[in-house]
């Protein structure tokens, strides 16, 4: 038996990439936020899990088909499989998200950005979002780019693990992520290799923590008004 | 140093320092800092530009190392003005969400609300159930953001440059802007007005008469800039070949609105991503090929032309209808109504839920204290804001709460392009550079 899908599954047409199912960030318990209180409502044992939309198959739709086969093609050209590259390939809500293992993520990108079919000349910077129910994979860099001349938006996401929260800077190919990288850094503690000056941009230089991970206190003093004790925002009651 | 013990109150203080002399400047004693700083022999000199200096638009510090009158290496300090928006969205709910990013660039509140409520509506699945109302309505007021926020810059950049009239005509001008918004939303900024689903509530009696008037007296006012300004030699002179950044350096540092487009590339999201119904308006994409802050100027002076056509466009386009979107599991609950102390839920409203119907009183209570939940996932959003791509990365884990709201704030990304366009000139002009990016520090730092 091989081992390669194209074959096994008997013609040669390669097995549909990405057959990841939705990804998990969390498990929700219980309906309002609450616990530990006398539970009479029975709402207390509701388990839910929260995931993220899975990996999509073809055909994407819009636009996504042509830029996904331009990116592949010129990554193969490169001598990079492409799914050693593109972990996965999500289609949601009419967005097209290319998830990036972190190591080719240069590539990827000056790939998207100086191929002429593809020519995604802006990057409107990195966001990171904190998933701290994503094991191993906690915390995650978002880039959007722009592609002037052909009016066309694609994401990439990479993810890096808390363990090891390192990614490649983007910075050679994309100057304009300079300051957005520092803001990353400054607020979750993701370390862009590679960039030229990697320091905190916001917050104080000798701040402790990274404050938007989801660890990270809020803060905040109960307030009074009209006779009542408004407690901290943090504090409040959470439906979620 | 003969400077540290001075009696007079004037005297720049020094101190010595493992990186040299460091003087405090209080004003009045230039002399004395350029005589000491030529006895000292040292012919690097760091200037510390702010994070106080009245023409930095707030609290911007620069740092600039000069030899003479040139700036050799210019640096940008921020974070001045951060107030963790982003992280206290996380503790609200999606509609708790405008009421901050509106504070965010204060100057474009409605772009603020306008890109935060596309992205959530985008991850609702609801974008195409917006009211049309709603939706011209929007148009309408974030064109006249437009005309407010380029009036500041004209205004304030005139001002730095010594031209005072162009200052009070400027915000002369800005006040007829905000005496609109609050006649439609109750306030001058920071509105909280446009919502996910729609708008907060309706145009109220005598806003679209008081919109006319202000379009036709705007048509009047505006060429008093040209005349004043556009023509005059010492104007010209200060913002010619200043700040300059070509196409290439544009593309690299992300720059985009005005800058971008007078670097001679007509990109605008309204036309290359159109939102809100922005291609069915229309209104044409000025550019200059100068690269100064020269063409900035005029293309800022044209794109307020262009606007003022989109405002007259909307009012032609209002038909009456609602302004939330029908689906009553989002839509804000509550009606407002102006009450002995403010705005506040109408007492129409009031009466129902508390006298007729249990259900919708119980339909009021959650949505207002609980919120909706938006399904889980990610969506962008962007928007063409005065100064540029304003972006919106918005995430949901499905809660009530937005789980990450990230912006991509123009003037963030436009103020990386301050070194290129200030290195080699002269201190003076760092001014005027600074100036043509129209950074608003609100935005810059959130």
């Amino acid at each position: 038996m091989s081992d390669d899908p194209a074959v096994e599954n008997g013609n040669n047409v390669p097995a549909p990439r990405g057959t990841a199912g939705p990804e998990v960030i969390r498990v929700r318990k219980g309906m309002f936020g609450a616990g530990g209180g006398g539970d009479t409502s029975g709402y207390g044992g509701l388990v839910r899990t929260v995931a993220l939309p899975g990996a999509s198959v073809r055909p994407y739709g819009s636009y996504f088909d042509e830029v996904a086969d331009e990116l592949e093609g010129a990554l193969e050209e490169q001598g990079l499989v492409p799914g050693n590259a593109i972990e996965k390939t999500v289609v949601d809500r009419g967005e097209l998200t290319f998830h990036i293992a972190r190591e080719h993520l240069v590539q990827v990108a000056s790939t998207l950005r100086d191929d002429p079919a593809l020519r995604f000349e802006l990057c409107t910077g990195v966001s990171g979002v904190h998933f701290p129910g994503d094991k191993g994979r906690e915390l995650h860099a978002v880039y959007h780019l722009r592609s002037i001349t052909h009016g066309r938006v694609v994401r990439l996401e990479v993810s890096a693990p808390n363990g090891d929260p390192h990614v490649p800077s983007l910075v050679a190919v994309y100057p304009t992520n300079d300051w957005h990288e520092r803001e990353t850094y400054d607020f979750f503690g993701l370390i862009f290799d590679g960039h030229p000056a990697l320091t905190r941009i916001m917050m104080p230089d000798d701040w402790q923590g990274f404050p938007q991970r989801k660890d990270y206190p809020l803060g905040g003093i109960p307030v009074e008004y009209k006779g009542a004790q408004i407690p901290a925002p943090d504090q409040r009651r959470s439906y979620s | 140093m003969s400077t540290s013990n001075h009696a007079s109150s004037n005297a720049a203080s020094s101190r010595e320092t493992t990186e040299g002399t460091v003087y405090t400047v209080t004003g009045g004693d230039w002399d004395e800092i350029v005589q000491s700083a030529a006895r000292a022999d040292d012919e690097r000199i760091v200037v510390n530009m702010g994070p106080q200096h009245p023409s930095t638009h707030g609290v911007l510090r620069l740092i600039l190392e000069i030899d003479g009158e040139t700036v050799t290496e210019a640096r940008c300090g921020i974070g001045y003005l951060h107030t963790g928006i982003e992280k206290n969205l996380e503790f609200r709910n999606w509609t708790q969400g405008t009421t901050f990013v509106t504070r965010m660039d204060y100057l474009t509140p409605f772009f603020n609300e306008t890109a935060y409520c596309l992205g959530v509506e985008k991850l609702l699945g609801i974008t195409d159930q917006i009211p049309d109302r709603a939706t011209v309505l929007r148009v309408l007021l974030m064109e006249l953001n437009r005309l407010s926020s380029h009036l500041v810059c004209i205004a304030t950049g005139g001002m730095e440059l010594g031209a005072t009239t162009i200052m009070i005509y400027g915000f002369r001008d800005r006040e007829l802007i905000l005496d609109i918004f609050e006649l439609i939303t109750g306030l001058r900024m920071n509105h909280a007005f446009i919502r996910p689903g729609g708008l907060a509530q309706d145009l109220p009696p005598g806003a679209v008469d008081q919109l006319r008037d202000f379009v036709k007296t705007m048509k009047k006012n505006l060429p008093e800039y040209d005349k004043l300004a556009t023509g005059n030699p010492i104007f010209k002179a200060r913002m010619q070949d200043v700040g300059y950044l070509d196409l290439t350096g544009c593309m690299a540092l992300g720059a985009t609105g005005p800058i971008l487009r007078s670097a001679g590339l007509p990109h605008d999201l309204r036309k290359s991503d159109p939102y809100c119904g922005y291609e069915n308006y229309e209104f044409d994409v000025p550019t200059t090929e100068s690269c100064d802050s020269y063409g900035r100027f005029l293309i800022r002076l044209e794109e307020m032309r262009q606007s003022l056509r989109i405002v007259e466009q909307c009012l032609e386009r209002l038909e009456p209808g609602p302004v939330m979107v029908a689906d009553k599991k989002i839509a804000w609950p509550a009606q407002l109504a102006m009450g002995p102390d403010g705005l506040g839920n109408s007492l129409d409203h009031i009466r129902t839920i508390m006298g007729t119907s249990m259900e919708a009183l119980i339909h009021h209570f959650k949505l207002v204290t609980e919120g909706f939940r938006v399904p889980a996932g990610q969506a962008y959003a962007a928007v063409e804001s005065p100064k540029g791509e304003l972006g919106v990365h918005v995430v949901s884990d499905g809660g009530t709460r937005p789980y990450r709201v990230h912006f991509r704030d123009p003037s963030f990304t436009n103020l990386q392009a301050m070194a290129a366009m200030c290195e080699g000139g002269q201190v003076a002009d760092v001014i005027v550079a600074v100036a043509s990016i129209d950074p608003v520090m609100g935005g810059v730092d959130r």
